[in-house]
């Protein structure tokens, strides 16, 4: 099974690779064909990233999302289906490119970090592990989405106010809608972050007796999840739209990394991963 | 003819105020005042062109300096001191005016150099003035000329292609920040040719409505018209703002029309809703400021022809090569102009008859081989008689005083002219 396991991340690997290597040959040709076989591969990754994941299912018991490579597995998991389940309902030119490339750097992240198994410690031993767990990372999925587009609108915000039309101008999406993408972004990653906070405060009533004990983790997810919602807040209200709304998705996202990077190796904590 | 000049007068976007040529411009058609200026005491052809841009007069007068006056008397009416006038005014003569009409025609003069509307109102123009009379021999031909030098300007460089994809660029632009263009608004501020034809392009691509603000109301009615859309006062701009999308401005104002504080104030009530501002005014309509405000886009003429990669010495060499295609047939005019006087045309009707019995008399005699010196004398002495006596009545009538006292020698070399064919060659035959 080690191997079976071990054979699949690679494959996840290549096929990631290969596939964002192909997204970009599709940016710097702008070749439609290179396209549609780009985004075939995109969905074959994603499938081998499932069968990975079920994989490490099978050899440790429970849902492999508590060490720290997989977590980032899951992480870059959720950012592939997020991405493609959004790409179904509706196309943004060339979001595929910076999508893909960020998925495949943080399947690199994950190979830094120990593949090993860990036995789960008694306390997270409950349904509401994949539960809770799950829907954070689904969350941080549709919050990279949203971060990718933030960047995207910033390049192209600065070429059309720059007024030198280069690179990015003719192969990026126009600026609303980019602007609708990081809107329908921030709307779904914000559900999830909700409830992945919700579940989380639930079970820890049940495992630890309090619904919240102010663990570093926790804190910070609670500041970033203040972020998001002042910004939805004030997008629907004074219309913090366009860069405003492309700098908060930015800056949301630089707190999502730190909860949950940033708090592990600095803060410590419940939350750390034995990894 | 000696005394006969071509005058030039006029203002246009680059010297004069918008406040100042609408005082000027004429509103009621031109039968009014083409009659008025034919009643001018010395002035023998007259044309009027009056766009939104301009006002130009041009005539053929005799050279008195009092002509002039009347004329500037008859332009601005009185109601403008005589420094302001000197300030505004520019007068050509002859070759200079000969330039000058030529560059307007090739749209080289204009706001959007290249924009090929103005050809049509130099022709709508002439034909009232032919209708009333007004031209006569200098003009008509100088009028016509204007067109086929326009036209060759068009056909010899890409002049007028940088006009029609300035306004496709500026689509482009919209689309790249609006995403579609559906039901998105469009507003004019002020009501130049080429802010309709940018908004022509808009509306292609289905932007919903078009609202036009324009200082005189009735001319913004009529544009409004055309796209089925409302027309407001200039003093309503600003609050404009808050509804519309896309801005196009080519007022002739010499002041801002929109301030940075105006927009900015404006964003607010917006909720930061994009604005997609244009600025195809010389000079500028638009603060450059506005850039600086979030969501907000400013873009000149310049900017947008580099978004159409014709960057904008690329516009400038073709606008060098119509330049030098004007100077070219300014200076073909000129000798034209030169030849219609009455020693010129003798010198070339006897060259013409002195060609043509040498040619033929040659000839002769190289198919007579056994001819001597002095038969050949004899014969060379006879052709130049011929040709003389043939020469005198044409000569006679070019010299001849008129009965009525006026001077119509130039009809008169127009005749000797076009009878003998003197002119072949050098245009467009």
């Amino acid at each position: 099974m080690n191997e079976i396991s071990y054979l699949l991340f690679l494959s996840v690997l290549g096929v990631t690779f290969i596939a964002s290597a192909a997204y970009l040959v599709f940016f710097f040709r702008q070749n439609k064909q290179v396209r549609t076989i780009a985004r075939m591969i995109l969905v074959a990754s994603g499938i081998l990233q499932t069968l990975y994941i079920a994989s490490r299912y099978i050899q440790v018991g429970h849902t492999p999302i508590t060490s720290q490579h997989e977590a980032v597995v899951f992480f870059a998991w959720a950012t592939t289906w997020a991405y493609l389940s959004f790409r179904w309902r509706y196309s943004v030119k060339n979001f595929g490119t910076l999508v893909s490339v960020f998925i495949c750097l943080l399947l690199l992240i994950s190979t830094i970090s120990s593949r090993e198994l860990t036995p789960l410690s008694p306390a997270l031993q409950s349904w509401w592990l994949p539960v809770h767990a799950g829907v954070s990372l689904v969350a941080y999925g549709f919050l990279s989405l949203a971060f990718c587009g933030g960047i995207m609108y910033l390049l192209q915000e600065r070429e059309l106010k720059s007024k030198r039309f280069g690179y990015f101008f003719s192969r990026f999406p126009s600026l609303d809608a980019l602007d609708q993408l990081i809107s329908h972004c921030l709307t779904a990653g914000f559900v999830f972050l909700t409830l992945g906070i919700v579940t989380g405060s639930l079970w820890a009533r049940q495992a630890w007796g309090t619904y919240w004990h102010w663990d570093p983790k926790e804190t910070w997810s609670l500041i970033t999840w203040f972020i998001y919602l002042v910004q939805i807040h004030q997008r629907l209200t004074v219309g913090w739209r366009g860069k405003k709304g492309a700098v908060m998705a930015i800056l949301g996202f630089a707190a999502v990394i730190f909860t949950l990077w940033g708090v592990t190796y600095l803060l410590g904590g419940v939350h750390s991963y034995a990894g | 003819m000696q005394g006969e000049k071509i005058l030039l007068l006029g203002v246009n976007h680059k010297t004069t105020p918008v406040e100042i040529r609408e005082k000027i411009a004429l509103s009621d058609g031109y039968d009014e005042p083409l009659s008025a200026l034919k009643k001018i005491p010395d002035c023998k052809e007259c044309y009027l062109l009056s766009t939104c841009n301009r006002v130009e007069l041009l005539m053929v007068v005799e050279d008195r300096a009092e002509v002039e006056n009347d004329i500037i008397t008859f332009l601005f009416g009185g109601s403008l001191s005589e420094e302001e006038r000197s300030q505004y005014l520019y007068i050509y003569y002859n070759a200079d005016a000969v330039h000058h009409l030529f560059m307007v025609a090739a749209s080289l003069d204009s706001m959007v150099i290249g924009e090929a509307q103005i050809l049509g109102q130099l022709k709508e123009a002439y034909g009232y003035a032919a209708q009333l009379g007004c031209t006569g021999p200098l003009l008509n031909k100088f009028l016509h000329k204007s067109f086929s030098v326009a036209k060759r300007v068009r056909t010899e460089t890409g002049i007028g292609s940088s006009a029609v994809s300035i306004s496709y660029a500026a689509v482009q632009l919209a689309e790249k920040i609006f995403g579609s263009l559906k039901g998105k608004k469009v507003m004019l501020i002020g009501a130049g040719e080429m802010a309709e034809l940018a908004a022509e392009h808009l509306v292609g691509r289905g932007v919903g409505s078009v609202v036009v603000a324009n200082r005189t109301l009735s001319r913004a009615v009529d544009l409004a018209k055309r796209f089925n859309g409302s027309a407001v006062s200039m003093d309503e701009r600003v609050q404009q703002l808050e509804r519309v999308d896309i801005i196009i401005s080519s007022t002739g104002a010499t002041d801002l029309v929109l301030r940075k504080q105006d927009v900015k104030s404006v964003m607010r009530t917006r909720r930061n809703k994009p604005l997609f501002f244009i600025d195809i005014a010389v000079p500028r309509d638009l603060d450059p400021k506005l850039i600086e405000i979030d969501n907000v886009y400013l873009y000149d003429i310049d900017d947008l022809s580099s978004v159409v990669e014709i960057n904008k010495s690329a516009r400038d060499k073709e606008a060098v090569k119509a330049a030098r295609i004007v100077d070219e047939e300014a200076l073909k005019f000129q000798r034209w102009c030169q030849g219609r006087a009455v020693t010129p045309t003798i010198r070339d009707l006897r060259e013409k008859v002195d060609g043509i019995t040498r040619l033929e008399l040659d000839r002769t005699l190289a198919r007579m081989p056994n001819v001597n010196g002095k038969d050949r004398k004899t014969l060379e002495k006879m052709v130049s008689a011929i040709s003389s006596r043939i020469l005198h009545d044409p000569l006679t009538y070019l010299k001849s005083e008129s009965c009525t006292g006026r001077d119509n020698s130039d009809m008169k070399v127009d005749v000797i002219r076009s009878l003998f064919r003197l002119d072949n060659g050098d245009d467009d035959k």
